[in-house]
């Protein structure tokens, strides 16, 4: 036993153990514990296995850098893989699994890559792009796909759930006049000093605890920090990440809502994505221990030298028996004391020369050694050290434990998110951030400030800053200075061996080694950015927290420039990963987006409607009688329209009401057609182009009065076009009186199509006699009642072909419509049609709709040229004929019928010459249906040149994605009752 | 992460708005030539710095907007509403 708990240690209570199990091996740890607490208690020093070489890792550090205990928690649809063992709270029943190793952990078939590490060296993946070296370099990619999936079989971390995730997130927002972001010293003191001046202030803070690095201090007591804040009118926010800053102050903290507990409450969320609006931000994000890269630098049993004092004084467990601690810095002189105090045997290795510490004379001092190499694989037995003048004089400690300090670095990526470059501070070898615009101070470590009373000091600075920036004057007071160890810290970044095969690791997580930065270097990767890519250093899910500064230092010294030259990489969000589905938050299935539905629904669902998802509305899709089909009851509901009479639900087009003076002018405007001279009581059906002379739309408009029309859009463009009129009327044509309101929800409408449609219409309405040719004719708007007295407006308009009339009522009213004109359908052995029909109906008759006005197509390519007015100027006009699409080989709209009557084809079907079935063909076909009438399937769609050049040709439509080829004709678009007489009747 | 101080609503997330177009542009007559068009439509400055667009208060009071942002920073310098006479009276509101 190495690692154990301590009597008298720790914020930990031991009043309530709490049991877990470890690679389903059940253990036991205290309320208070972290995962890496607990596992260390237990003397369990194998974690994890590396990325590349399957090498054991240990618990690195004691936060959210860790890189090596990374571990799966939970199983099943709950399994939520790379977990930082050191953040994971431990609670009762918590099943924690080693990743990346077969069979486990402790033993693993992966370590083979260990002794191959020659081909997993930086670029690796690369050059097997190029071919398997050295084999087949430069022979493509062919030896990639076979290699893929073993390779990322082998390669990767833990495995995440394939099923749904069970739990549910939720998003927030909040708003406050200051936000501190750490609770460390510094931030404590600003939150104080900000909220003592009665502004609204929010403490953020990842940790369950409060208190930063001051909960590595023994004597600290978290609990009456919170208490303190509290009075002071400070909202705490725990277990609460700022993981990105953006624009306009703004900062996205992801809170672990129930990660800590056993059997959350279902009704909670376990995660909450939070914006938060601040007036001004106060970063007191600290700053990380970093490592020093040497010869096996990453066996089981290293450590940051601050996290063995977090584990001492905050867990209460003492992570060694024979210490040794290498530093190029003053930071772990406290440490080691308070080691030495706890029963560890201690040595200190520092690289300095000069330097003048209190030590008790138990703790050995090496001055000028530096670590050599670690030996031992699973676990450490012992340490070469070196002279740092003469790296020949070598000798061996004997010890259990090496715990590392490379120096500090300040959390600057918060700042970095800002695009703010950090400054490389060269007495303190560390970046500190650079000058910053915006409403945001950064205080404490982060900004290189070390001892804590300079802490306390920078966050009331800080806070006055805020302050000022909120209109509250206060006295300028300057920050104390970076720094504040006695002694200077030494550029020590590397030691280097002569061994081989030599592994200093700089990025533990991705398993970059000192030699991939020079091998980079050698393969002429110069730039920092480069060289990240190319290694893929700081490219885990640390994002470099730990190795960033080391392969800098690295690269640095291979191009001979400092390391300010070489510059720094950026940092970006998130600073901790954010799980999907907190970014998703509630948004999921059937609130993935809001449902819209017809007055009519529940009318339509009880009279047997099946229902299909378009755009946002659900909208009836056929009437199946006696277990049809799809395909039978469209068949059948399209004949009995044909044949007799049919209703359907239209309620889904775009109604937009336009009241004024200047109403005219601005309807003659917006569509191509002429509407000046519409009589009141006639309708028209109108396209509108952009202003680039493609079409937006197509619907009708009728005039109900001298000043009124009312418009129907189609059911996709509704809201595009509304917005349109407004912007016109807003922007552009300030000067016309006129008003467009969405009427939309406002009106339910029903077409009544076929032979018996007028019959059918003069039973519903309030006047028998009403409804004839002379009163009603073709495009015949009637404002009038139905036989209950309830207004209605009829108009006599024909998407099918057939006679055909669309009656609308106000909403309220729709169930009544619908029994009305269903109860008086019924008699003329009429049905009721779904989209399905509706669409087959339509493409008989070529009409278009969203499916062929996608956004390319002209008013010309529709064959609709003649509705594009050679009299008046309107939107697209002057755009409509230029350059390309005026061309002669446009494609036009034209019909489809398979050579062979018994052939199907889908839409998208590419259409092709004869011989030459390739690429994007000479047209394509974009609606198909089979057509009652005609008895075989038939398609509308595109082709260059129109119907004009590919009549009787017979020509291919391929179909590559469903493997189908076919030969088709092109024939008119109208492919029944060309003259529309029906329509006319 | 946009705030917007719509003239009429008061400051509301970016996410109720849908942005326009460039709102320094002077479209043409509907009857200009082709030519005036393809300017208006097509050609764009590149603004590094404050632009003047438009943007539309979509899901909420619906008035088209010219904001002054700088592309830079998104920091807004001025709203108000495009159409003169409500920018008038939204204006006499504040
Ligand atoms: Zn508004």
């Amino acid at each position: 036993m190495t690692s154990v708990r301590k009597d008298n240690y720790g914020k930990i209570n031991r009043d309530k153990a709490v049991s877990f199990t470890w690679d389903n091996k059940e253990y036991s740890g205290y309320e208070g514990d972290s995962l890496a607490s607990a596992l260390l208690a237990n003397d369990i020093k194998i974690v994890g296995r590396s990325f590349k070489y399957h090498r054991p890792r240990g618990v690195m550090s004691s936060g959210v850098e860790e890189s090596g205990a990374l571990v799966t928690i939970g199983s099943g649809s709950k399994r939520d893989p790379n977990v930082r063992a050191t953040t994971q709270e431990l609670y009762e029943g918590l099943d924690a699994k080693g990743q990346n190793a077969f069979p486990s952990v402790n033993f693993d078939f992966g370590g083979i890559n260990n002794y191959l590490g020659r081909f997993f060296a930086a670029g690796f993946y690369y050059k097997t792009f190029m071919g398997l070296p050295p084999f087949e370099w430069g022979k493509g990619t062919g030896i990639w796909m076979v290699f893929e999936k073993i390779i990322r079989k082998a390669a990767g971390m833990g495995k995440a759930s394939r099923e749904p995730d069970p739990d549910s997130y939720e998003h927030s927002n909040d708003f406050c006049d200051v936000l501190v972001v750490g609770s460390g010293p510094a931030g404590v003191a600003a939150a104080k000093e900000t909220a003592n001046q009665n502004l609204n202030v929010i403490l953020i803070e990842q940790d369950s605890l409060l208190g930063g690095n001051n909960l590595a201090d023994r004597k600290f007591d978290p609990s009456l920090l919170q208490k303190q804040l509290e009075s002071y009118g400070v909202r705490v926010m725990s277990r609460t990440t700022a993981f990105g800053v953006y624009d306009n102050t703004v900062v996205g903290a992801l809170e672990r809502v129930t990660d800590h507990i056993s059997n959350p409450n279902t009704s909670l969320p376990r995660q909450r994505f939070r914006t938060i609006r601040a007036k001004h931000i106060i970063l007191a994000s600290g700053a990380l221990e970093r490592h020093i890269a040497f010869n096996n630098n990453d066996i089981p049993g290293v450590m940051t030298a601050n996290a063995a004092r977090h584990y001492l004084n905050r867990y209460g467990v003492l992570t060694g028996k024979n210490i040794v601690i290498t530093t190029n810095n003053d930071s772990v002189y406290q440490t080691a004391i308070e080691l030495h105090e706890a029963g560890s045997k201690v040595t200190i290795l520092d690289s300095r020369k000069d330097i003048s510490m209190d030590l008790p004379k138990e703790i050995e001092l090496h001055l000028e050694t530096l670590p050599f190499s670690i030996n031992g694989s699973k676990k450490i037995q012992s340490l070469d050290v070196c002279k740092a003048k003469d790296k020949t004089n070598k000798y061996t400690i004997i010890c259990d434990q090496v715990l590392v300090s490379g120096g500090w670095s300040p959390i600057v990526n918060l700042v970095s998110h800002r695009g703010i470059e950090p400054v490389w501070n060269e007495e303190n070898l560390c970046f500190v951030p650079g000058d910053i615009k915006e409403n945001i101070t950064v205080v404490g470590s982060a900004r290189g400030i070390w001892n804590n009373d300079d802490c306390v000091e920078s966050g009331i600075v800080g806070a006055n800053e805020a302050m000022n920036t909120l209109g509250i004057d206060r006295k300028e007071i300057s920050f104390p200075s970076v720094g504040g160890w006695s002694n200077s810290i030494d550029a020590l970044y590397e030691v280097k061996s002569n061994k081989f095969p030599s592994k200093s690791f700089i990025d533990f997580q991705h398993d970059v080694t000192a030699e991939d930065v020079r091998l980079a270097h050698r393969e002429g990767f110069v730039s920092v950015e480069h060289l990240k890519r190319y290694t893929t250093l700081g490219m885990a899910n640390d994002q470099g927290k730990m190795g960033n500064i080391i392969g800098l230092s690295l690269m640095a010294e291979q191009l001979d420039k400092t390391i300010p030259e070489v510059g720094t990489t950026v940092f970006r969000p998130p600073y901790t990963p954010v799980p999907i589905g907190a970014l998703t938050g509630r948004n999921v299935d059937k609130h993935f987006r809001p449902l819209r539905v017809t007055p009519m629904h529940q009318w339509n669902i009880d009279h047997g409607a099946k229902m299909i998802d378009v755009g946002l509305y659900q909208r009836p899709w056929y009437y199946p009688e006696n277990n049809e089909t799809l395909s039978d009851s469209y068949i059948r509901e399209a004949t009995i329209v044909r044949k007799t009479v049919g209703i359907c639900d239209v309620t889904s087009l775009g109604k937009i009401a336009i009241q004024g003076p200047d109403a005219t002018e601005l309807v003659n405007r917006i569509y191509t057609n002429p509407f000046a001279k519409l009589p009141i009581g006639k309708a028209r059906y109108g396209i509108m182009l952009r202003d680039d002379g493609i079409v937006m739309d197509d619907g009708t408009s009728w005039r109900l009065g001298e000043n009124e029309y009312f418009m129907t859009t189609s059911t996709a463009a509704a809201a595009k076009v509304m917005s349109w009129l407004e912007e016109l009327l807003q922007t552009r044509w300030t000067d016309l009186k006129v008003n467009v309101t969405s009427v939309s929800e406002q009106w339910a409408g029903a077409a009544i199509a076929g032979p018996k449609s007028r019959d059918v219409l003069n039973e519903c309405v309030f006047d028998p006699n009403e409804i004839t040719n002379e009163n009603l004719p073709f495009m015949g708007v009637l404002q009038t009642k139905l036989k209950d007295g309830t207004p209605c407006r009829v108009v006599r308009i024909s998407f099918s072909g057939e006679l055909a009339y669309e009656m609308y009522i106000e909403s309220d009213y729709a169930h009544g419509m619908m029994d009305i004109l269903w109860e008086n359908a019924q008699k003329y052995d009429g049905c009721l049609y779904g989209l399905e029909a509706l669409g087959a109906l339509r493409v008989e008759k070529g009409h278009v709709t969203a499916a062929e006005l996608d956004g390319r197509v002209t008013i010309d390519d529709a064959g609709l040229g003649k509705m594009a007015s050679t009299k008046k100027s309107y939107i697209g006009s002057a755009m409509r004929k230029r350059g390309v699409l005026s061309a002669d080989d446009r494609e036009m709209l034209v019909g489809f019928f398979p050579i062979n009557e018994k052939e199907t084809f889908n839409a998208g079907t590419i259409v092709c010459e004869k011989n030459q079935i390739e690429g994007q063909g000479v047209g394509r076909i974009t609606s198909v249906t089979h057509s009652p009438e005609l008895g075989h399937w038939i398609g509308i769609g595109f082709v260059k040149g129109g119907l004009e050049k590919w009549k009787d040709i017979t020509l291919v439509g391929a179909d590559p994605v469903r493997d189908k080829q076919m030969e088709i004709k092109v024939v008119s678009p109208h492919m029944i009752d060309p003259e529309g007489k029906r329509m006319y009747a | 992460m946009i705030r917007i101080k719509c003239p009429y609503c008061g400051e509301r997330d970016h996410s109720e708005f849908t942005y326009g177009s460039d709102a320094s542009i002077k479209y043409p007559a509907l009857d200009a030539p082709e030519s005036e068009w393809t300017q208006a439509i097509f050609f764009r400055e590149n603004i590094r710095g404050m632009q003047k667009e438009t943007w539309h208060h979509t899901n909420g009071c619906r008035l088209w907007l010219e904001v002054e942002r700088s592309t830079i920073t998104h920091e807004i310098k001025s709203v108000k509403a495009c159409h003169p006479q409500i920018e008038k009276i939204t204006k006499s509101k504040l």
